[in-house]
């Protein structure tokens, strides 16, 4: 088969849609204006970001008033747990989450427990999915929040998220959702699901860089992470980035108007290369749950090789992958994600990732099994382990 | 249109604008992924990094980007302020530094306001006075927002060395890079926060600078990215467009500034045909050549905003960003301005691609509109 170029990597980030990209155009040039300035010139400015808020509550049932705008995911979820954290200190000192969450969920959490909070990490079993039995167990009177993420971005596994929000509002619980993976992949329903706050970031569906949201239902005590100028209601200071919140709101638009039939779409080419891949290369194991996945998500473990080199190789027949999530894929150590679903350290490193798009075809599905197997293979061929295990040492 | 309001924002260059959308649409990668579109971008992140450097003369691994420079600054107070330490600022600082440190006043960081004289520049003396054992940071923002006020970076350096091992020093440079030179080795500074939205580059991109070897507490945890001080995946495209806003600004200060100081000695030549008018930042080596704040007796500043902008002239009344509420203003009674002066205050900021002719025109709008203007007010 002819080399070609095949992305297949948009749990990291996604390209930008040529609508996107034209409706943020006017805003890098003729309506510059800063938001915040009272003229009629900057009007434009402050409307096009009300309009931008307005596209994200009506994705989410939201109201306007209930969405923030951010520099990204990871300061949503930064904002979200540290926020609560200190404005309901008073109420208590126990937050409740997973041990599969994002680094920005994880870190947050870590530096709370440093400074007093105490928290709980929930286990998974082995398709990722978190117990609503020891959920309810893990509650206290000291409990003041639950972070639990929507879908994971290593494995793709899709929490009960309505249900956990049940849970939560019955006991009194704020609860927050990391759905940075999720938005566009899922329907989500803030209000249905009871969800308290919930963090999304613009470059995970087909929108820039360097734009988030949070979501914060009305009425939740939350304290400001970044102070200064009033913009955003007093809640999050700083110059808007137009043309970035600009390009969040029509991506989610653009995102949320037809889920299932993108579902459709792309759940059909991610069986159309997982079914080739389960049957092509012998001893693969697929990691997260089976059905309750993101549409686009693969995530399999090649016994006796590294991910890494498998990654490297990839690249050079043009295929755009990862190892797990983009931004742990400098450290050397095993993901933690992968070590939570149970699987030992050596067979956790022979993992890949496969995150299919809206631009993936059939024949982009077909090129990766044509290359995939053979390297698989190659690889296996120099290690020492598959070695013995063929010659029926192990 | 004429645009005078060149402090709250400006226009991207148009060299910017081909850099982000060349990021968006080609190099759209995860600069943390492994394959050939996250080098890309990482690249792309590299260039940015060593032009924003060159621009202060730092080293790259000495620039972090954020969001924008409220970010850097809350940044550098929260990451290395903690309960117990005394603070030192001055009374006229950026809300983004102001409210940063209010919030830190209320968990137990002590803060110290140094008073400004006429012109806005902190009293050295009553600076080095101030400076204790348990003095952890001393921040200044370079040039004043509103009135233009260049600190003398060069003392406060050498007082706060001089008294203090412990202390170090923050300069909120949003106003000044680029337009003033910076040289971070010589100046000796420990920090300093930009903005790339002021000198013709993105909104929603800016940076901190901290020299070698020293380290903060992260405010955005996660991912590990900028060297685990501030996480989150790269604004790729906001950064590149930075760092070609960085590398025009850098080739070009000089003519730029002449320019614009240019513009600001006609504008100031011309206001003198205007009646009770006081100006606020005069022309001299204390305050910056592209802000002009000018107070007009007798009329409001938001009515006069509100009236040139029917003739497309955009100017503002202080900051952006506490523009809706003019009774707050905190900068001008600082250098004492009665009430009445404050009130009729307008700010004019230029860059280097306003002309001399879209002076004359303000002047002749504002010659007739002020006469209109303040015989309603009579
Ligand atoms: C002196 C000063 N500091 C900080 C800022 C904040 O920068 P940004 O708007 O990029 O957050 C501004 C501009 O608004 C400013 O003028
Ligand atoms: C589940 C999840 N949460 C949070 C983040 C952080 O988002 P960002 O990198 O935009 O800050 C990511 C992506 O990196 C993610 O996949």
């Amino acid at each position: 088969m002819e080399k070609r170029f095949v992305y297949m990597d948009h749990a990291a980030t996604t390209y930008v849609k040529p609508e996107v990209l034209e409706a943020m155009m006017p805003y890098f040039t003729e309506n510059f204006g800063n938001p915040s300035s009272v003229y009629t010139f900057s009007r434009k400015s402050k409307k096009a970001i009300e309009e931008a808020r307005e596209k994200v509550a009506k994705a989410l049932n939201a109201l306007p008033d209930e969405i923030f705008f951010t520099g990204g995911g990871s300061e949503a979820d930064n904002w979200a747990i540290k926020g609560v954290a200190f404005a309901n200190r008073d109420k208590g000192n126990h937050i409740i989450t997973t041990k599969i969450e994002h680094h920005a969920v994880l870190h947050a959490c870590e530096y709370l427990e440093k400074i007093g909070f105490e928290i709980t990490y929930l286990d998974v079993d082995e398709y990722g999915m978190v117990n609503i039995d020891e959920l309810k167990k893990a509650i206290t009177d000291r409990t003041i929040l639950i972070t639990i993420m929507f879908a994971n971005n290593e494995i793709g596994t899709i929490q009960p998220i309505a249900e956990i929000g049940k849970i939560a509002r019955e006991r009194g619980i704020i609860f927050h959702t990391d759905a940075v993976q999720a938005v566009g992949n899922v329907k989500i329903d803030v209000k249905e699901m009871n969800i308290d706050l919930l963090s999304l970031a613009a470059h995970k569906f087909y929108g820039p860089k360097g734009v988030g949201a949070l979501y914060i239902r009305k009425g939740v005590k939350i304290d400001n992470l970044i102070h200064g100028g009033g913009q955003e209601k007093g809640k999050r200071a700083g110059t808007e980035n137009l043309p970035g919140i600009v390009g969040l709101g029509k991506a989610i638009e653009l995102a949320t108007q037809d889920i299932d039939g993108h579902n459709e779409r792309i759940k059909k080419l991610r069986d159309r290369l997982l079914n080739g891949i389960m049957e092509k290369i012998p001893y693969t194991r697929l990691n997260g749950h089976p059905e309750k996945r993101l549409p686009g998500n693969i995530n399999v473990s090649f016994k006796f090789i590294e991910g890494e080199s498998l990654l490297l190789l990839l690249d050079q027949f043009g295929i755009c992958a990862s190892t797990g999530s983009a931004c742990s894929s400098g450290s050397l150590d095993p993901s933690h994600v992968l070590l939570a679903i149970g699987l030992p350290h050596e067979i956790a490193h022979g993992s890949l990732r496969l995150t299919l798009g809206d631009l993936n075809t059939e024949e982009d599905v077909d090129y990766v099994l044509s290359v995939l197997p053979n390297i698989v293979q190659r690889l296996r061929e120099m290690s020492p382990l598959y070695e013995k295990f063929i010659k029926g040492e192990i | 249109m004429i645009y005078f309001d060149n402090s709250a924002t400006t226009k991207p260059y148009k060299e910017v604008v081909d850099e982000v959308v060349d990021c968006l649409t080609n190099s759209f990668g995860n600069p943390s992924s492994a394959h050939r579109l996250g080098i890309d971008a990482e690249k792309k992140l590299n260039t940015a990094r060593e032009r924003v450097a060159k621009l202060l003369n730092a080293e790259p691994y000495e620039i972090y980007f954020t969001s924008g420079g409220t970010e850097a600054n809350n940044t550098v107070l929260k990451g290395l302020l903690k309960k117990g330490d005394h603070v030192i600022t001055s009374s006229i600082e950026h809300k983004s530094v102001k409210e940063a440190l209010k919030q830190l006043e209320e968990e137990g960081v002590e803060v110290t306001y140094l008073k400004v004289d006429r012109d806005g520049i902190v009293d050295l003396k009553e600076l080095e006075n101030s400076i204790k054992d348990n003095t952890r940071l001393v921040t200044i923002m370079y040039v004043n927002n509103e009135i233009g006020s260049i600190q003398p970076v060069e003392d406060i350096v050498r007082i706060v060395r001089n008294k203090s091992k412990k202390a170090r020093i923050h300069f909120d440079a949003v106003q000044a890079f680029g337009k003033i030179k910076i040289d971070v080795k010589k100046l000796d500074v420990d920090f300093l926060s930009l903005s790339a939205h002021k000198i013709h580059g993105p909104k929603g991109v800016g940076a901190l600078f901290v020299r070698k070897d020293l380290k903060l507490k992260s405010l955005l945890t996660g991912g590990g990215q900028e060297k685990d001080l501030r996480s989150g995946t790269e604004n790729v495209p906001g950064i590149s467009g930075f760092g070609v806003a960085a590398y025009i600004a850098y080739n070009h200060i000089e003519e730029n500034m002449k320019k614009v100081k240019d513009i600001k000695r006609y504008f100031i030549e011309r206001l003198s045909e205007i009646q009770d008018v006081r100006i606020n930042s005069p022309q001299d080596d204390k305050h910056i050549d592209n802000i002009l704040s000018v107070s007009f007796l007798g009329v409001r500043g938001e009515v006069l905003l509100h009236a040139l902008e029917d003739y497309e002239i955009y100017v503002s009344t202080g900051s952006a960003c506490s523009a809706k509420r003019v009774g707050q203003n905190y900068v001008l009674p600082a250098i004492g301005l009665n009430q009445r002066e404050v009130e009729g205050t307008i700010r004019f900021s230029f860059s280097h691609m306003n002309e001399l002719e879209e002076v004359d025109k303000t002047i002749d709008v504002l010659k007739s509109l002020l006469k209109i203007l303040r015989r309603v007010k009579k």
